[in-house]
């Protein structure tokens, strides 16, 4: 694992207090001073210019801004950067590399489970934490476990496709059992 | 042997999208992506209020804050003469409040920081005093000559009557009700909406003194109108202004009219001489920007007993906020409206409307639809509906005795419109069977038996698609064409540009798909670009379903320059005259002997590398497609609910979509388009809606208040198609974005209403909530959404 160590100035001038927090995300180590009113999406967003993450509502409605902290989804908007501290977090980025896709991503792609692409990236979090814990999920379950996520464009159908084509990619790809 | 389409991607092929490849991975740009070195960030305050004289506004402390660099209210941007813009509509806006609050979230003034944090932290250190005045929340208010006139700023507006308008043939229409057997009449409304795209409204205005020239990143689907009007509002050169939509996060309408944090954006970045952000939140967004519908739609119809439609009678009462900002072509002025009723065969109709200003926030864009169709087709199967009932007649059968028949084409509407082609009683056939209609009412009776409600609903419609032709439709008096530019590189791959805006329609896949179509060059081998004024052609951007009718028309037209040219170059490749060549996908063979013949990439090196005698080099051109006509697609939507009798709860037990949306270049991204739009119509009957408390509060400033259906909520949908090509389009496609939207929400209703109407309820007004049907089921009357009327 990498260590970075990244101090991001305080925009206000010194006399704003900040604290040191360290943060896995993406699987490397990022130290950073923060204020401690920081929200965890500007921190990604801004701080650490991973934009793949949006804010949609402010209000934990929307779930455009889902991340996984330590694999559970959670929304961004509304847990501070200081509460993340010694925590993972995993972002849209962390989900596969330029040249290989997390089955999610793929699932996505093949069932046009997008469209506008701003709900996407909390979408196929949230999916990737369903099929951690279900790797065969029903229809009614994909459902559920996105309904804390909005999207305006696709009407969730070819989402839900999506997430079951991924748990099929998934299931079929762990190696088997002898 | 000629290409396989399918294989390299062509029309009809199910083409994953290009688009996908940077989503997938969190690469897109929206506008909030984009960083620029030294940028600086914009925060407005907004008006608490809906109606009041501005007493003070004071910015001392906000000034004080440190890290700002800048307050701006109106006084200051009145100084530059941009204190008023003009909207889309012939009216004007206020960018920051000089004088007066006309709606609450008006924008107040504007702090510009070192960081957003800091900017939100003055913009709450500001202090402005209110002397309140009454919230007019409705145009009955509006009406009450008791009740202070919100436009006091304008000459010559002495009540809150924005117009009258009529269209059609009045003397007629008397004539057909005075020979009527039967009048049927129905009252709704159609409540407030707003679009609300996942992202919101947001620019990063960039000014550069050295140059002179202004760039803006804009959430636009409509970059191309913004610069006119920039080079208009700003007194800055048109050539000196460059606008660049990048990825948008769903539009629906919402990101076509131009808005005060943009202009503020530009001026704040003109005085500090650095980029300015402005991301507008969630709240902003719901209640200061372009929402939709509001209106008020009283119907009557003339029937004869057997079922003919003899008449129509229409009259609209609309509520367009405080600025009449509606984005809509100039000569309509309640959109078209008038084209209710299209797809029926009724010999006279007449429609009278009037407008109103309201201390609402202005709007009254196209919500996923052309211009108040949607309105214009809810009360449309609405009416249809009450009109079979008041018969006595099936539903279907009411609809087929009047839809207009396949050899009545091309079919001139009582307003005036031309509709060129359909099947529609094909479609109802396909919807009908796939529903299993004829079952339905032993089905209903059976369940009524068990004590359960089940309800069907039908709800047809042709929607005019495809603005202009620039004979009867402009903006702001710029015609509504639209262009395609089309560079064919040496090497024989491509570059796209077009002056529509991509919002999550997959324009990048489908315009490729179409110079596959017309020139055999691999899709995959096309780079669409769109949303940069610079290197885009002119045009008039995204909405109203015009992208494929226009937009998508000048893809192929200019293709086909393209292979005009690589056609003399064939000739000249193979040593034959250009009379004896011949065209397949992707290649030029000699007449009468197709092994002899040279691929459009071949042509593609020889315009670079090897050109005839007295033709001009390079493989490259553009197109400006003015259309002869709109495009009309047809929809007909059949829907099976189950109301809880307990509760008023409602479940979609079955949805049957059958759209004819013509040749259909990715019929993947099209099913998408019907299903997203399905959604919205979903959303709108069962629980989407913006209503305003007695103060002019909004109810619905958050997505805790303002409903929007989940994953869990939403039903699933069945798709067919009919394929009726348009004739006069150079690909035989309509539009298709909107038609689920549009024509969606009356089959909700519908269903609903014949589930409970046997307890003598006519109608329950949008959206259908549980504690709206319950009340209907237990009084047996109808439920409206007409906001109780002050008078005196």
């Amino acid at each position: 694992m990498s260590s970075l160590y990244d101090v991001i100035p305080p925009a206000a001038g010194a006399d704003v207090p900040v604290r040191r927090i360290t943060v896995e995300v993406n699987g490397e180590s990022r130290t950073m001073d923060v204020e401690p009113r920081l929200l965890l999406v500007h921190m990604l967003r801004q701080g650490l210019e991973l934009t793949g993450t949006h804010s949609g509502c402010d209000t934990t409605s929307c779930g455009a801004c889902t991340v996984l902290v330590d694999g559970r989804p959670v929304k961004s908007c509304t847990m501070f950067a200081v509460m993340a501290d010694g925590k993972k977090v995993e972002t849209v980025e962390g989900m596969g590399t330029a040249s290989e896709l997390h089955p999610v991503q793929e699932g996505f792609k093949q069932e046009h489970g997008l469209q506008c692409g701003f709900c996407t990236p909390g979408m196929m979090l949230a999916s990737k934490a369903l099929l951690e814990r279900n790797p065969n999920p029903t229809e009614d379950e994909v459902r559920w476990a996105l309904s804390g996520n909005l999207c305006r464009c696709t009407g969730y159908q070819n989402i839900v496709k999506s997430v079951l084509w991924a748990a099929e990619k998934m299931r079929n790809d762990q190696p088997q059992e002898a | 042997m000629s290409l396989d389409e399918i294989k390299i991607g062509g029309m009809g092929a199910s083409r994953r999208r290009v688009e996908d490849n940077r989503f997938i991975r969190g690469k897109g740009k929206y506008v909030d992506d984009v960083v620029l070195p030294g940028m600086l960030h914009m925060e407005i305050l907004r008006s608490t209020v809906a109606h009041a004289n501005i007493k003070s506004i004071d910015t001392s402390a906000a000034w004080e804050v440190p890290g700002v660099r800048l307050v701006l209210t109106g006084e200051m941007m009145a100084a530059r003469n941009l204190a008023w813009m003009p909207t889309l509509s012939y009216d004007t806006q206020a960018v920051l409040a000089t004088d007066k609050i006309r709606f609450q979230g008006q924008e107040i003034a504007a702090v510009i920081a070192d960081d957003p944090y800091i900017a939100k932290d003055a913009c709450a250190k500001i202090v402005v005093e209110y002397e309140q005045l009454p919230a007019i929340t409705n145009p009955f208010m509006a009406q009450d000559p008791a009740m202070p006139i919100i436009r006091d700023d304008k000459e010559n507006q002495p009540t809150n009557k924005i117009f009258d308008w009529e269209i059609g043939d009045k003397e007629r229409t008397d004539q057909a009700f005075a020979e009527a057997d039967v009048i049927s009449t129905i009252d709704l409304h159609y409540p407030r909406s707003h679009p609300s795209p996942m992202e919101n409204c947001g620019s990063i205005a960039d000014y550069d003194r050295a140059t002179g020239k202004l760039t803006v990143y804009m959430t636009s689907q409509a970059p191309h109108i913004v610069r006119a009007a920039v080079a208009m509002v700003a007194e800055i050169p048109e050539h000196q202004i460059r606008i660049i939509s990048p990825d948008l996060g769903g539009g629906f309408g919402n990101k076509v009219p131009i808005y005060p944090g943009y202009v503020i954006s530009i001026l704040a970045s003109i005085l500090t001489e650095r980029p300015v952000k402005w991301i507008e939140d969630k709240t902003g967004n719901l209640i200061s920007t372009g929402f939709g519908r509001d209106v008020y739609l009283n119907g009557q119809m003339a029937l004869r007993k057997d079922g003919k439609i003899l008449g129509m009678r229409m009259h609209t009462i609309s509520d367009h906020g405080a600025f009449y900002a509606d984005a809509q072509p100039t000569k309509f002025k309640i959109g078209l409206m008038h084209s209710t009723f299209a797809c029926y065969d009724v010999p006279a109709a007449h429609l009278t409307s009037e407008g109103y200003y309201t201390t609402k926030a202005p709007g009254g864009v196209a919500y996923r639809c052309s211009f108040r169709v949607t309105e214009a087709m809810f009360f449309q199967e609405r009416m249809m509906h009450a009109a079979a009932n008041d018969l006595g007649m099936d539903q279907a059968a009411f609809r087929r005795v009047n839809l207009v028949k396949d050899d009545m084409f091309p079919y001139r509407t009582a307003f005036g419109f031309l509709t060129d082609s359909g099947q529609y009683d094909k479609c109802m056939q396909v919807g009908m069977e796939a529903i299993g209609y004829d079952n339905f009412k032993a089905e209903q009776e059976e369940a009524r038996k068990r004590g359960k409600l089940l309800g069907i609903g039908i709800s047809t419609m042709t929607e005019p698609l495809g603005a202009g032709n620039s004979r009867e439709y402009d903006i702001i008096g710029i015609k509504m064409f639209d262009s395609a530019e089309l560079r064919v590189h040496m090497t024989g791959k491509a570059i796209l540009r077009t002056g529509a805006k991509t919002q999550g329609q997959g324009h990048e896949t489908t315009w490729a798909q179409i110079v596959a179509h017309e020139l055999g060059i691999p899709a995959d081998d096309i780079v669409v670009e769109e949303g940069d004024t610079d290197t885009a052609p002119f045009g008039m951007g995204t909405y109203a379903s015009r992208s494929t009718p226009v937009a998508g028309a000048a893809v192929a037209m200019v293709a086909r320059k393209i292979r005009a040219k690589a056609r003399k170059i064939a000739a000249h490749l193979l040593e034959v005259s250009e009379e004896d060549i011949e065209w397949e996908l992707g290649r030029f063979y000699v007449r009468g002997n197709q092994e002899r013949g040279v691929t459009i990439q071949d042509c593609a090196l020889a315009a670079y590398s090897n050109i005839p005698d007295g033709l001009e080099p390079g493989l490259e051109n553009n197109a400006y497609y003015d259309p002869p006509n709109l495009t009309w697609p047809f929809a007909a939507y059949f829907c099976k609910v189950e109301v809880d009798a307990e509760t008023g709860v409602w479940d979609v037990l079955q949805f049957v979509a059958v759209d004819d949306c013509g040749v259909r270049i990715n019929p993947m991204i099209v099913e998408g388009q019907v299903m997203g739009g399905l959604t919205e119509a979903y959303a709108m009957a069962n629980m989407q809606y913006i209503t305003f408390d007695e103060e002019g509060n909004c109810i619905g400033a958050n997505y805790m208040d303002y409903l929007l259906p989940t994953a869990w909520e939403t039903p699933g949908f069945e798709l067919h198609e009919v394929v009726t090509p348009c004739p006069h389009h150079p690909i035989g496609a309509k539009g298709i974005g909107e038609c689920a939207t549009v024509a969606g929400p009356a089959a909700f209703v519908n269903a609903v209403m014949n589930a409970i109407e046997h307890t003598g309820v006519r109608n329950v007004d949008m959206p259908l909530m549980p504690n709206r049907v319950y009340e209907a089921l237990q009084t047996g009357k109808d439920v409206s959404g007409m906001p109780p009327v002050k008078v005196g």
